[in-house]
């Protein structure tokens, strides 16, 4: 019998599989049984009412897709009296995200949501911050740490930092997150990305630009679950184009503790528990008593830390 | 404790299945069958205007990513088959045009709302056009099952490219074609067409799709005298399912502007809440 269960922090998950934010809802529960998922991820919340982008908010790139939704959000009250008693009817650990357009705000939804029901806080601060120029909080060490702090002040429950592909600083930023509370980082969110129709001459998002996912976004995603594993002492759960068994032993191996899965699941909605059958399989196969003993085995032993946190091209 | 109460998991009502290829053939100069086995167990949660998603297979060169959302255009329980028409016009169909005999396509569905048949519904008006015919033929079936009266008004180009009036004559609807050709395909003249329907013996409700100038034309006529409607609404989509969000369009709901999602809330609309585009 080979032990799938991976800590994160105090939380305990059954398996290291569990839903990208944003590419997960109740409406699965139509195809699959939930219950097997590791964790259950919601798609962010705001405080308030959110319309969410223009349409086109999704085009296919090769291979991938871009995607620029917007947050359309229902609000806090909505959430507590409809979402969260969805996934009270279920044993596995209910994961809110959130996002806020200031630190203040950030913290303030951070408090309301920390019910009963709620057994950890993803906070998706790749949302753009309107107090600094609507750049993302974690594009920068600093706007990361001050936010962290605000929110670590608000709740008890455990935190999730969501980083952002779009920086330069990933070790720093890693780093600011952990020292302002996070209990572990998500790596990573959407790539800033853009597509347009040559026979139109428009953009193909009504926003202009989005995120880019799938399996383009994977490399990137990797390596930042890499720098991330080794410059914070907090656990990875990467998260970035993945879309099988084999993808996740990668972010296993490169030190993430467990993966979310996004775009994969809009391709093959069963796609999860595929993943977790084949997981199972493998290390039966390989004689591996737990899926913990793949943390971080990558053989990297002689590079140097130059290499390991370099943010340009080699 | 936090999960104290427990209700037994929900049987799933969707399915992601791989199924067999039976046909592909093209039924006029533009549009294609796909004809595909499907087990019972799918077949018999199928409504009339709910879609599939399709996953659209690499091949012929082409590589399309995401699913495509399809229109029912018959499910048959008792012979095992579900079929689709399309027109090649993407990436996407232009993969499923290389499919044959002893291929198989992955499906994910049937998803969405169908549409509403009410109890004193007796005679149903269904105006259409082109491969929005598609979508409105399992009504036909579904109107003829329930012993209701069906009018079908179908609309394209010209004669040679009408769809699915023969089928709609087998179920026993009145069937009336406009064209373009013909000169009898505008406005004008099915605003006359259906104000002669509802003097005769009365209309209870229109269905209709894909065509905007026949959304205002039967919103009109459906508020002039009071007559319901539905109507199938396309729009691009990723998950299919609910979860993302991509296919929002706006519906009129009282004095607000609400985004609804074609995929979970439709594709079948009140005609009255939609919106021209």
């Amino acid at each position: 019998m080979v032990d799938l269960a991976v800590d994160i922090g105090a939380l305990r998950l059954k398996n290291p599989i569990m839903p990208a934010s944003g590419t997960f809802s109740e409406d699965l529960a139509d195809v699959f049984d939930l219950e097997c998922l590791g964790a259950h991820v919601t798609k962010t919340i705001t405080r308030g009412w959110r319309d969410g982008n223009p349409t086109p908010r999704v085009c296919e790139v090769s291979g991938s897709m871009l995607n620029s939704i917007g947050i359309p959000s229902k609000g806090i009250g909505y959430f507590i009296e409809k979402t969260i008693p969805f996934y009270q009817r279920y044993r596995t650990p209910l994961v809110v995200s959130i996002s806020g357009n200031t630190a203040d705000e950030f913290a303030t939804l951070c408090s309301e949501v920390s019910v009963d029901g709620v057994d950890a806080i993803e906070v998706n601060i790749s949302c753009p911050n309107i107090e600094e120029d609507g750049k993302a909080f974690a594009i920068r060490a600093s706007s990361t740490y001050d936010v962290m702090c605000k929110l670590r002040k608000a709740t008890s429950l455990p935190l999730w930092a969501k980083l952002t592909p779009n920086t330069g600083e990933t070790p720093e930023v890693a780093r600011a997150a952990e020292e302002g509370g996070a209990d572990a980082l998500v790596v990573a969110n959407t790539l800033l990305a853009m597509a347009i129709d040559i026979r139109t001459r428009k953009p193909k998002l009504g926003n202009l630009m989005g995120g880019l996912s799938g399996p383009s976004l994977k490399p990137i995603a990797l390596r930042m679950a890499y720098q991330c594993a080794k410059a914070a002492r907090i656990p990875v759960i990467g998260c970035g184009g993945i879309s099988t068994a084999e993808d996740v032993l990668e972010f296993l191996i490169a030190g993430a503790s467990a993966v979310q899965v996004g775009t994969a699941t809009f391709i093959n909605p069963t796609v999860m528990p595929a993943i977790i059958a084949d997981l199972e399989r493998y290390l039966v196969r390989e004689n591996i008593a737990s899926v913990r003993d793949l943390v971080g085995t990558v053989i990297d032993d002689e590079q140097k830390a130059g290499v390991v946190f370099m943010e340009t091209a080699p | 404790m936090l999960h104290a109460e427990r209700t037994i998991p929900q049987i799933p009502s969707v399915f992601e299945r791989d199924l067999p290829v039976v046909s592909n053939d093209p039924v006029n100069g533009e549009y294609m069958r796909l004809v595909l086995r499907a087990p019972t167990d799918l077949l018999e949660q199928c409504r009339a205007g709910q879609f599939f998603h399709l996953l659209c297979p690499a091949i012929g060169g082409e590589t399309p990513y995401l699913r495509r959302p399809m229109s029912i255009y018959g499910f048959y329980p008792e012979r095992e088959e579900l079929h689709f028409l399309y027109k090649v016009t993407g990436e996407g169909t232009r993969a499923l045009f290389h499919l044959g005999p002893g291929d198989s396509l992955n499906v994910l569905g049937p998803l969405g709302q169908g549409f509403r048949i009410e109890a004193d519904w007796q005679h149903l008006v269904l105006v259409a056009r082109g491969v929005g015919l598609a979508t409105l033929a399992p009504l036909a079936l579904e109107a003829q099952r329930l012993g209701r009266s069906l009018t079908a008004i179908c609309s394209a180009r010209n004669p040679e490219v009408l769809m699915s009036t023969d089928y709609f004559r087998d179920l026993g609807a009145n069937v009336i074609t406009v064209t373009d050709a013909e000169g009898t395909a505008g406005v004008d003249n099915i605003e006359r067409i259906i104000e002669g329907l509802i003097a005769g013996r009365g209309v209870d409700a229109f269905y209709t799709c894909g065509s905007n100038r026949l959304l205002r034309l039967l919103q009109a006529l459906g508020e002039r005298h009071g007559i319901p409607g539905e109507i199938a609404l396309e729009q691009q989509m990723a998950c299919g399912l609910g979860m993302c969000h991509c296919c929002v369009r706006p519906f009129r709901k009282g004095e607000r502007l609400v985004n609804l999602r074609v995929c979970r809330e439709g594709p079948v609309f009140d005609m009255q809440e939609a919106m021209p585009w």
